[in-house]
Formats: C-alpha cells, structure tokens, sequence
C-alpha cells in the first residue's frame, strides 16, 4: 500500500466495505478503484483485479478502502473540485469492464461535502 | 401512433424466450449454459433473457471469426459492398420493426429511432459499400525501373465493443467499416442493451458469409477483457467512459494492435446575439438547437450538455427555451408523440439525479425540472427523469462532468474571446455548436473550438461521410468517414524492379 500525503479523500459506507470483503474473499485476491469520468459508465469508480489497471503519474491515490486503493486521474480531479468520495453500493449489475459489487450489484461513488467552487 | 410493446399480441416484434450468442452464423448456447433477464427501462419489466457468456465463449467466437477472415479478406471489393448493401436494404424493409425493438430496450422515443437511428444505419452500410468499392491503391514510380506499389490489406479479425446508447447505429458504425475493409469482427454489446443487435442480427444473418459478425452477450468484466487483450485480435475499437478506454489502449498496447477509442464529452453549444436579431425560422431553430440536450433523454456523448448564451439575450433567449423545454413531452417511447424517454436503467438515473443534488449544493440555480419523473400507469416504475436545466458558471462539476441524462448546465458569455475560453475549459473535446447569423465569426470559433466536431447552426446531425471523433482525452481515432478504412487495414507495399543490373555491392 503506497502512502499518501494528504489525508485519505475516500472513505466508503459499511454496505461497500461489506461487499468489497466478500469481492475479495470471492476472488481470491485484493481488487483496485479507479474513478471514471467520460460518457456512458461515467462518473463511476471501477473496480479491477489490482494491478490489472496500469497507473501513471497522471494519476493521483486518494486513499485506500479496507487496503484496496483509490485512484482518480489528476486532471478528473482537478475540474471536479478535489471533491471527496464516498464509496457506496447500489442495485443493478456493472457496466464497462468493472467488477461486480456482488450479485448484482455495483460500486458508486458519492460527494461528501460539496464546497461551491470559486466564481470565475 | 402508439406502437405495441414487443412480445405482446399484436407486436410487430416477436421476442423469444431467450437469445443465444451469434457466432460463426449460428445461434450458440453459452458454454456455461447462463442467461439474464433484459429489461425494459420503460416499465422495469422483463424483454427477454440474453446469454451471459464466458471467455470461453469469445474464444468460440474468435474461432469463427478466424475461420472466415481469409475468404472475406480476399473477396473482392464488389462481393463485399453487394453484402453490404444487402444488409442495409434487409434491415430497411425492417425498419418499424427494429425501431420498435430498440426503443423498447433503449427507452429512446420511437420518433427517433425511425427517423435516425435506423436510417443512419441503413445508410451507413450503404457508405462503406460505396466507399470499399470506390477504394483504390497508389502506385509511385521511385524510379524509371523502381516500382512502389500500394495494396490495402484487411487486418484480419477485430474486437469491437459497444455503448448502450445507440445500440444499433453504435453497431453500425463500428461494422461497416470493418467489414468494408475486409475484417471480419467479435462484437460485444453493451450490458443494457444487448437484444436489439440480435434482432438486427436475426434479419440479416442469411446474407453475410458465417463468421463474418459474430456477437457475444455478457459482462464487460469477464468477456470484455477477454476480447479486448485476447492476441487473436489485429484490432480493438472502443466506445465508452474514461478508464475503461484507458484499460482498452493498455492491452492494446500489450498485444501491439491499434485501437480507437471514442469516450464522451462536456459539449459546448454557444449562443450569439445574433441569433435574436429577428424572430424568424432560424431563432426557431436556434432554440430547437438548445434543447437538443434533451435528445436521446440526454444519453449522447456529443451532447450539447453546456449552453454558452450571450449575456445581452440571456433573459430573453432563455425564456424562449424554457418554454420550449417545458412543452416535452415525456412518456412511453413506443407512441410517436413521446419526444423524451426512460433512462436507460436505474443506475444512469440514479446518477442523474446525484448530479442534480452535486449542482444544487455547489449553488447552481434549477430553472426546470430537477427531478425524477413520474408517468402514469404501466410506466410508473420506468426511469424517467425530467428535462432539467442548471444555470452556474462554469467551474462548477456540473459542467465539468459529464451527466449523461437530460441535463443542461447554462451560463452567460460577453464576447468572442470569453466564450472561447469557456468553451474550451473542459478536458473533453468531442463536439461543439456554434449559433450566429455571421459566417465569419462562425468560422473563427469552429477553428478555434478545441473539438472534433462544430455543428455550425446546427447540431446533432451525424450524416455518413462527415468525420467524427474526439480531441483531448475525448478518445483517439475518427468514425463515419471513409478515413476508417484505414483504421481498419495495413498498408501492404510491393516494392518491385523492373531493371535486370546488380546492384554492384557483392
């Protein structure tokens, strides 16, 4: 697990927690979160076996569930605000190449606070 | 007209009990013998059930697809676009019955999909039939007796994976070319929207060669990696969101293939004063233009999901909208009237509605709408969401991120030079609109719009033959165009002498 500096910017509702226990338990192995931006799925943290997703240094680890980590691409981070993440579950299967959260189920992600941003 | 749901009585779309994968021109049980229910977004009630396939399963379907490619590869470019047009005249004289299929999976109003959707298709395949055929190679004379000569090979077999929110035009877009070039293609649609293509499938598997398309159902987790970083591909194209289309290019790179990645946009569409310089057709079509965000219940990565209005008719222009806006009407997609649909599942609308909340608590004012809506009747469980628009500015996330629902963010401009720099505060770059009564500020912006499309007083027109595809981290590559040819072949070069002199060295 690779530090982070700032205080962790993720955190996850004990639904998350319990189904990422019993993905990892399923799979055999710790998974990986990378928040996702763009059409469709968008706007969705997906969950991948770790490691399966190559980070760069474009990406930033803004903390880690249970020991499975979180990352955002810099640039995401930056146009929305350095919000902070809540990890939560809810019904419905996933979509794109994501994990499941469980029988069907998937991961999203919600804003815990939401500071209005600076006028232009 | 109101059409009757698919699979009831009277329905000019049959629906099976189950649908198998189409591979190798057949209809193939999964392996591992599973299926899942299709849902209707309108009603959250069952279509039918689709295969969820396993990696073995795209392996049957790479068999298949294998088996074919060096018989379709070394057809000839006649042979290739008659099938072609083959399939675009068979899925034309089923043109009620897919609109029908897709609306009913997709939740888009059926006025769209027989006025768009499936005649895009249709003449999508007609295109690149066209295209293929009038294809030629170039030959350089290097020298008197030095010959270079050009042959465009095909790449052999593809990996194609789609999005759910055009789930046969998506299919279109990305077959066509292929098969044009001479590939023969692995496609994977989107978990939502999985039944539509087997019905388009249904109508033409008698006309390709077996092989040629192949389509397997199933989670993107399990047999998308195992299309998209299988070796067996020359080729993957994606549509879809940012890490996923990230992930694509990663084992694209694995495997040293190409690949195209189409993944959304935060689209800009200015207004100009101009516009209201008289009350004419055209202001009709420029406030038209606006609502536009609501096309496809808003479910379009080209979206114009950010309204740039000049300040000096803000009031005016926007009112005029909001009317327009508020006159939608929303309801079951299947009757011709309805001009907005159901979300296409209860994720994206649960996600519409987090982004409402994100914008009201960031202090974006709500101007109409804002909430799920509630249709009468059979429809009471469907995913509705009203036609919504937010005004702020533009460093909040409601126009940073993309929605992906029938969501607008609104805000106000002085002059050229701040609409410009608005516009292009965004990491995407995918479309944009530009509405002024004056060609040459027109002209100005649309070179100037960091974009690969600007509709220029219009929007939303997505004709065969006008290039489309992103800038920035909007994706790599471009579609609709006869360029995709070469996306989708290598240059085979024969360099051949005509001289019978050595060359002296040895």
């Amino acid at each position: 697990m690779t530090d982070v500096s700032a205080p962790e910017r993720v955190t996850a509702t004990p639904a998350a927690r319990s189904a990422l226990a019993a993905l990892r338990a399923a799979r055999g192995g710790p998974v990986m979160f990378v928040q996702s931006g763009g059409c469709c799925a968008g706007s969705t943290p997906m969950c991948f076996p770790d490691g399966e997703f190559v980070v760069g240094d474009v990406d930033l680890l803004l903390g880690d569930i249970d020991g499975s980590p979180f990352y955002i691409d810099r640039r995401l981070d930056e146009a929305w605000n350095q919000t902070l993440f809540i990890l939560d579950v809810e019904p419905g299967p996933p979509e794109d190449f994501s994990l499941a959260a469980g029988d069907d189920l998937h991961f999203v992600t919600r804003s815990s606070s939401c500071t209005a941003p600076p006028n232009p | 007209m109101k059409y009757v749901p698919p699979g009831r009585p009277g329905s000019i779309v049959t629906v099976l009990p189950r649908y198998e994968n189409f591979i190798g021109g057949k209809w193939l049980e999964p392996t591992a013998g599973k299926y899942r229910v299709d849902l209707s977004p309108a009603t959250a009630a069952p279509i039918t059930e689709v295969a969820e396939s396993t990696p073995q399963d795209v392996e049957l379907a790479l068999d298949a697809a294998h088996a074919a490619k060096d018989a379709w590869g070394e057809a000839s470019a006649t042979e290739r676009a008659a099938a072609l047009n083959k399939v675009a005249d068979a899925i034309e004289a089923n043109k009620e019955m897919l609109a029908v299929a897709e609306s009913w999976e997709n939740g888009k109003p059926v006025r769209e999909t027989l006025n768009a959707d499936i005649p895009l298709v249709v003449d999508h395949f007609r295109y690149f039939a066209a295209a293929a055929r009038s294809e030629e190679g170039r030959s350089t004379e290097i020298d008197k007796d030095l010959i270079a000569y050009h042959f465009r090979e095909p790449l052999g077999v593809v990996g194609q994976i789609i999005p759910f929110n055009f789930p046969l035009l998506m299919a279109a877009w990305k077959l066509a070319p292929a098969l044009a070039a001479g590939n023969c293609s692995v496609l994977k649609p989107a978990s939502p929207t999985p039944w539509s293509i087997l019905k388009l499938l249904e109508v033409v598997e008698d006309i390709v060669p077996p092989g040629v398309i192949n389509v397997v159902t199933g989670p993107g987790a399990e047999i998308g990696k195992a299309l998209a970083a299988n070796p067996r591909i020359a080729k993957i194209g994606f549509t879809g969101e940012t890490v996923t289309g990230r992930l694509i290019m990663q084992y694209a790179a694995q495997n040293l293939i190409p690949s195209t990645t189409e993944l959304g946009g935060k689209s800009p569409n200015i207004f100009f004063s101009d516009v209201m310089a008289h009350d004419d057709q055209f202001l009709d079509k420029a406030i038209e233009g606006l609502v536009l965000y609501a096309f496809n219940k808003g479910e379009v990565c080209t979206a114009p999901s950010r309204a740039l209005i000049q300040e000096d008719i803000y009031e005016e222009f926007m009112a005029r909208c909001l009317a327009r806006i508020a006159a939608i009407k929303q309801g079951d997609p299947l009757d011709t009237e309805t001009m907005i649909g159901p979300q296409v599942s209860a994720q994206q609308l649960a996600k519409i509605s987090s982004y409402v909340d994100i914008g009201k608590a960031e202090g974006a004012e709500v101007l109409i709408g804002g909430k799920r809506a509630m249709v009468d009747g059979e429809f009471a469980d469907g995913y509705f969401f009203e036609p919504t628009v937010l005004k702020g500015h533009n460093k909040m996330r409601v126009f940073q991120e993309e929605i992906f629902g029938p969501v607008l963010a609104v805000t106000t401009f002085t002059d050229d030079a701040d609409a410009l720099a608005i516009a292009n505060d965004t990491l995407y770059g995918l479309g944009a609109g530009v509405w002024t009564r004056d060609g040459n500020r027109a002209y100005r912006m649309g070179r100037k719009i960091q974009a690969g499309r600007v509709w220029t007083n219009c929007y939303h027109a997505y004709p065969a033959g006008a290039a489309f595809g992103g800038y920035k981290i909007s994706g790599v590559g471009r579609e609709n165009h006869r360029m995709m040819l070469d996306h989708y072949s290598q240059t085979k070069n024969l360099l051949v002498s005509y001289s019978t002199e050595p060359l002296g060295f040895f």
